[in-house]
């Protein structure tokens, strides 16, 4: 039997039915007003207001001890407000790597005041964190990093460049993977991870990319001689590999990675009404029966996680096959109903359209690449 | 533990000379008479009902070991027949039994004459739930004559019959055959799905060309990812329609059979191709399980009018709707 387990996903209790209509009301509460088109952005809208709503209202640290501001909620309870937020095209992105991944590794590896001082912050929607791993020469293969950080008195001094990083002009922090001894060669040996605090570091310097959609979500964040104190190194200098790898896990066993692009399915159905034909009804049945097994999967990965296993492996599945999804749908709808996208147009549909078109290409590439994703899975299956 | 009695059952009785009987058409009576000792045509009734009272996963697991080894019989048509016959306060078949749907059969008072289409192993049957309209009939093998001879892309006869019978057992419909035999169907094709990626991975492993076994071959492996992916797809969908179909909703099912007919097409093609030529052939088993995925994916309703009641539903719950009826599924 080669096939990779998934297991039955948990009954929705009553506590996680009243948790998702509660929040479904709280979105409308805070968000009713944006347009589709504003939907459209998804994970990558940002707002520190939003965030801040998110976490007054006990909705960001769900998982973690209260002693550091979380609320010791279920990972399933937490899985139905990260899939509600998605499915509302909230604009997450002041929050969403602070609470799915680098809230969780400061658990995991920080020192106490690390964790009394950074998490109850993200957990009142306060703090917002990027991604510190790629490099120019570093993508898919992270061990060739070559971001260094020379320990010098109370001090590491870093000096190197990390690219696509999400919102660093913007946010407050990142988790900087870089290397402490050797070299490149030495590959996962000699490497660690930092606390860079984005705003407060001398030497850091953050220029923009724009996307292919005339967008700034991402920079490239360029350190030279940066003092980074040294009570910042997360976890042990030199087990920045184990560390790395435990936080992209926590990034890619996420049970989310299908929703991108959910606001032109809604805005196809809008564009459907009083028009439908047989080739509409049949496609928005087939997409629907998509939509509804990857979900099935992705709480049967959220299942797991509450239960304490290892869902690396289901979760490459979801985010491979949900990536698909996600990307198929504007040609899919392109089937359907002729328009031509624009990306200023206050119409929903060829706004919105215009968006999704724009950014679905990423998808396949954030949070390791399709490529990556199958050869994890081939592994996963033996092969390798 | 009904699983390894199944296993055990198809290890000593499903050889290939028994597939190759059946595909040439002759009924397997020493397997059925099996199949019957063992209780399985009861396998989804309660125990009030007189079966097993088996969980939904016991029961699901039964019904993916039917797929994962081809299974020549209507032994999951017959499940899902008995489940349906016992939900109507009907009684219960006493062999073999199909389910279908007839529509345009007539209905003169007492009289039923019209054709059912293309039912599997039709004149080998002891009886059929039939639903026309709103109402479910049990008609036994005397009711019904051969209209048409009809052969499944797996080579197992799927004849058209000829009903004409004076109703003497019929009851409210409690849901649709045509839900039960897509959800049965679902889980075999998550069956067979499992054999189709065992198979793979085992002659991706031994096959050699250009000095190393396929399945060192990155563009290889990315297949194998993907079939893996169908699969869980299918088996997720298997569960995800049986699920629905035990609370009555229709959508549900459609949804799952839907996703679960897809992953059949997809598997089925990417198994084949990383076996090269031999999983053309019948030489290998190979063709066992993709012939079957064929047949089912199109079986009791095809994609087209699942699909269509699905969209349906979608357009209805609206752009706002949508997502909370998603969520229902």
């Amino acid at each position: 039997m080669s096939a990779i387990p998934f297991p039955a996903p948990p009954v929705d209790t009553d506590a996680v039915i009243a948790l998702r209509s509660e929040f479904r009301a709280f979105l409308d509460q805070q968000l009713g007003h944006r347009t589709p088109r504003q939907r459209s952005d998804n994970w990558y809208g940002f707002s520190r207001e939003f965030s801040l709503a998110m976490g007054q209202a006990g909705y960001l640290g769900m998982t973690w001890p209260k002693q550091y501001g979380g609320h010791e909620r279920s990972a399933f309870e937490r899985a139905v407000i990260v899939e509600e937020s998605l499915a509302f095209g909230a604009p997450v992105g002041a929050h969403w790597i602070a609470d799915r991944q680098s809230g969780p590794s400061i658990i995991k590896f920080g020192t106490d005041a690390q964790k009394e001082t950074i998490l109850p912050r993200i957990a009142k929607g306060e703090l917002a964190f990027g991604i510190g791993m790629s490099e120019p020469d570093s993508g898919s293969d992270l061990a060739a990093t070559r971001t260094k950080a020379v320990r010098d008195g109370d001090l590491y001094r870093v000096t190197g460049t990390k690219v696509w990083t999400s919102f660093a002009h913007e946010a407050d922090y990142v988790i900087l993977f870089c290397r402490t001894s050797g070299t490149p060669a030495d590959r996962h040996a000699g490497t660690s991870q930092l606390l860079i605090d984005l705003k407060n570091t001398p030497g850091l310097t953050i220029k923009p990319i724009i996307d292919l959609a005339g967008q700034h979500h991402f920079n490239e964040m360029h350190f030279e001689d940066a003092a980074v104190p040294a009570g910042n190194l997360l976890g042990q200098e030199g087990d920045g590999w184990n560390q790395v790898m435990s936080e992209l896990a926590f990034e890619r066993s996420g049970p989310e990675r299908f929703l991108s692009s959910i606001e032109l399915m809604y805005q196809l159905i809008a564009m459907l009404q009083g028009k439908d034909s047989d080739a509409a009804l049949i496609t928005l049945g087939r997409l629907t029966g998509q939509l509804a097994v990857l979900r099935r999967l992705s709480r049967s990965v959220a299942g797991m996680l509450q239960n304490k296993q290892d869902a690396g492996l289901q979760a490459a599945i979801v985010k491979d096959v949900g990536a698909v999804w996600e990307q198929v749908l504007p040609d899919v709808a392109r089937t359907l109903i002729d328009a031509e996208a624009d990306p200023r147009s206050q119409k929903a549909y060829a706004g919105v359209l215009a968006n999704i078109v724009h950014n679905a290409p990423s998808w396949s590439l954030r949070g390791g690449t399709r490529e990556i994703l199958r050869g994890i899975i081939a592994r996963g299956l033996g092969t390798r | 533990m009904l699983a390894e009695m199944i296993e055990r059952l198809l290890d000593r009785n499903l050889d290939d000379t028994a597939q190759a009987q059946a595909r040439s058409g002759e009924w397997l009576p020493q397997l059925w008479s099996e199949v019957e000792e063992m209780g399985l045509p009861l396998a989804l009734l309660t125990e009030v009902q007189g079966g097993f009272g088996l969980s939904f996963a016991e029961a699901g697991e039964a019904l993916r070991l039917l797929g994962r080894h081809a299974m020549p019989l209507p032994v999951a048509e017959t499940m899902a027949a008995n489940q349906l016959l016992a939900n109507a306060g009907l009684p219960l078949a006493e062999g073999p039994a199909g389910l279908a749907r007839g529509d345009d059969i007539n209905v003169d008072g007492v009289r039923l004459f019209g054709r059912a289409e293309r039912v599997s192993w039709g004149e080998n049957l002891d009886c059929l739930a039939l639903a026309v309209g709103e109402t479910l009939y049990r008609i036994p093998r005397s009711g019904w004559a051969l209209a048409e001879p009809g052969t499944a892309l797996n080579f197992h006869p799927r004849p058209s019959l000829m009903i004409d019978w004076t109703v003497d057992a019929s009851a409210a419909l409690p849901y649709c055959p045509l839900a039960a035999g897509a959800t049965v169907r679902a889980f075999q094709i998550a069956g067979a799905l499992e054999a189709c990626l065992d198979l793979t991975l085992d002659h991706t492993s031994t096959r050699v060309q250009f000095g190393k076994a396929l399945q060192k071959f990155q563009v290889v492996q990315h297949e194998l990812a993907k079939l893996a992916g169908e699969l869980a797809c299918a088996t997720a969908a298997a569960d995800l329609a049986g699920e629905a179909l035990a609370r009555g909703d229709l959508r549900g099912v459609a949804a799952g059979s839907l996703r679960a007919r897809e992953a059949a097409g997809n598997g089925a093609a990417i198994a084949t191709q990383m076996h090269g030529a031999i999983g053309f052939t019948r030489e290998h088993r190979l063709h066992l399980y993709t012939t079957s995925l064929w047949t089912w994916r199109d079986e009791f309703g095809g994609q087209v009018s699942w699909a269509k009641l699905l969209g349906q539903a979608a357009l209805d719950a609206g752009e706002a709707g949508y997502w909370p009826m998603v969520t229902q599924l």
